[in-house]
């Protein structure tokens, strides 16, 4: 979409000094600044100063004094619970790669480009992104009620002659319940994405592997899907992101129980640091949070290219 | 003679697609759609209706938790729409302005360190808010406003620079080269040209932008929820959670509640669906 940058030929005299540079220079410096002055006090800032704290032993209350090292990333490792937290962050990513970006992509592909009534679907498979996060989480709580006459979910298990699940209150259950409460609200924001992509295919490509003999399967498979990859690569990337910072609705739906089975990386880090008011500990917690996102972050654009997200146009 | 014997076979099986493509599609749409029907049905029954016949309509529909929430003084839904709002429109005018400068220095201008400046911005993406709001609390707590709206404000723009930086400098690297040319040639400042050429014509991608940011911004509670403690600033996502909290058992109060406070969101998404749309799709698909 982008077009190239044309070489500016009627380049006027910019030597350093000239009034010109100079005034550009100061433009600059005046456009960038308050976005670099919140930048760095509110993002980058807090990175460093984490750090910092990560290495005592801090209740939030003076200074902090008590100096412990590495300690507390030493006993992040050694926590249960955090590798509880780290399971569920990869069960998430596992099944939204699995079940939710597939489900997203067959609809977007059925929705295809001009089907009668496209736009309809987008607006309501859209609508629940939307919608925040407190108001699903709070309807999900209710739909998931173990009591089949407070919860509609059991009430339809119930007529169709099964057994009323105690889902949020059940080890086992409560992690695939939330995610089927996030898929409810997700699937629409990577069906959107899917849609603008396949806009983006010429629709002559397709027409000709089908004038050549393709079957449906074949021109989806070996024309589609490949021309699909980079909006493939983005979703896929804001995906994994989002499931490893996964917070709100869990914290309404569950608070990270029963005994931890639903925690996260985000509601163990709240816990220790909010609640338990542990904030060396907590800081450890979101360090290591950073890493993992990064590390990520730069794996997955070397084994890939580039996120496009991360490119911009 | 080929023709008309391949074709009428033809129309049947794209029949039978489209018949079993609208099965599906008209499928998913009512799983989409009976969470929120169902919540709006106990909004409008009474606690009694409630308990005895959850999930048929409500007819006739009782308006009594409705007009409680809104008329209630200590419900406060006013209060918290006002700071809802207050912190929203804030938030939004901080981040077009901020970012439409920024974008337009990465898109436009030529400096050394460009580069350097410009991943900087792009390490925001992957410190999103939920992992930095611990140490974000510290900051507030060292400037000495936390449990104030401002410090809510703040925070909210800061977590929202990068993604929009990336996506209004795509629009502007889009804006042809020769239109700036032609200005400085005529002897536009770069100011001039980013204010009486460029922004102009942006117009559609500030909106998208403009039209993001708010969602973002309404719909968040994490940061409220980490910053604010007296009730009189709650923003409606934390009242929200809070009315649940506290009046849980009345399950058709909180859905009310939550209706009402779903409301706005709602009717805003219907008049903007095309600016998130394009605004959401420019972030992530361009190229």
């Amino acid at each position: 979409m982008s077009l190239p940058a044309i070489p500016n030929i009627f380049k006027l005299n910019r030597g350093t000094g000239s009034p010109r540079r100079l005034q550009d220079n100061l433009t600059i410096f005046l456009f960038l600044l308050p976005g670099l002055i919140l930048f760095l006090v509110f993002v980058i800032y807090p990175i460093f100063q984490s750090i910092y704290y990560s290495m005592f032993n801090w209740k939030g209350f003076g200074p902090a004094e008590d100096f412990v090292g590495l300690d507390n990333f030493k006993n992040i490792l050694g926590d249960k619970v955090f590798m509880i937290a780290l399971r569920n962050a990869f069960l998430l990513i596992v099944f939204s790669l699995l079940l939710q970006l597939p489900l997203s992509l067959i609809l977007a592909v059925m929705v295809g480009r001009d089907l009668p009534g496209r736009a309809f679907f987008r607006t309501i498979f859209f609508m629940p992104y939307v919608i925040s996060e407190v108001i699903t989480a709070i309807m999900w709580l209710f739909l998931l009620n173990p009591n089949p006459n407070r919860g509609f979910v059991n009430a339809v298990i119930v007529a169709f002659g099964g057994e009323a699940q105690p889902w949020l209150g059940d080890t086992t259950l409560v992690l695939p319940s939330l995610f089927i409460a996030l898929t409810w609200k997700y699937f629409g924001f990577h069906m959107l994405l899917y849609m603008a992509g396949l806009q983006n295919i010429p629709h002559e490509i397709e027409e000709a592997g089908r004038i050549d003999g393709a079957s449906a399967f074949q021109n989806f498979f070996y024309i589609t899907l490949p021309l699909l990859g980079s909006t493939i690569r983005t979703s896929v990337y804001l995906s994994v992101l989002g499931s490893i910072q996964q917070f709100i609705l869990v914290w309404i739906m569950s608070k990270g129980g029963p005994v931890n089975a639903s925690e996260t990386l985000a509601t163990y880090m709240i816990r220790f640091g909010f609640v338990r008011f542990q904030l060396g500990y907590g800081s450890a917690v979101a360090i290591y949070m950073f890493l993992i996102c990064v590390t990520f972050s730069l794996l997955y654009q070397r084994l890939t290219r580039q996120p496009d997200y991360l490119t911009g146009l | 003679m080929t023709i008309t014997h391949a074709h009428p076979r033809w129309n049947i099986r794209k029949f039978f697609s489209r018949f079993s493509q609208y099965f599906i599609l008209s499928l998913i749409v009512i799983l989409v759609l009976v969470p929120i029907v169902i919540l709006v049905f106990g909004a409008l029954k009474t606690r009694g209706e409630f308990m005895t016949q959850p999930y048929v309509p409500p007819i006739p529909p009782r308006w009594d938790n409705v007009v409680a929430i809104l008329t209630k003084p200590s419900y406060s839904f006013w209060q918290m729409l006002r700071n809802s709002l207050i912190v929203m429109l804030s938030v939004t005018s901080a981040v077009v302005v901020i970012c439409s400068l920024a974008a337009f220095v990465f898109a436009r201008m030529e400096f050394r360190t460009k580069g350097l400046w410009f991943n900087l911005f792009t390490l925001g993406l992957m410190f999103p808010i939920n992992i930095a709001i611990l140490p974000v609390y510290f900051v507030l707590r060292q400037l000495d406003i936390i449990d104030s709206l401002f410090a809510v404000i703040l925070v909210q723009t800061a977590f929202q620079l990068s993604g929009n930086i990336m996506i209004l400098r795509g629009f502007f690297t889009a804006i042809p080269a020769e239109l700036q040319d032609a200005a400085y040639i005529d002897g536009c400042s770069a100011f001039d040209f980013f204010w009486r050429i460029l922004l102009p014509l942006a117009r559609p991608a500030l909106g998208a932008v403009a039209a993001l940011t708010m969602i973002v911004s309404w719909n968040d509670l994490l940061v409220p929820l980490i910053v604010l403690n007296s009730d009189i600033l709650w923003t409606l996502p934390l009242g929200t959670m809070q009315f649940q909290g506290q009046y849980g058992q009345d399950l058709s109060l909180v859905s009310a509640f939550v209706v009402l406070s779903a409301l706005p969101t709602i009717v805003f998404y219907f008049i903007a669906e095309r600016q998130i749309i394009a605004g959401l799709t420019a972030g992530a698909v361009k190229g």
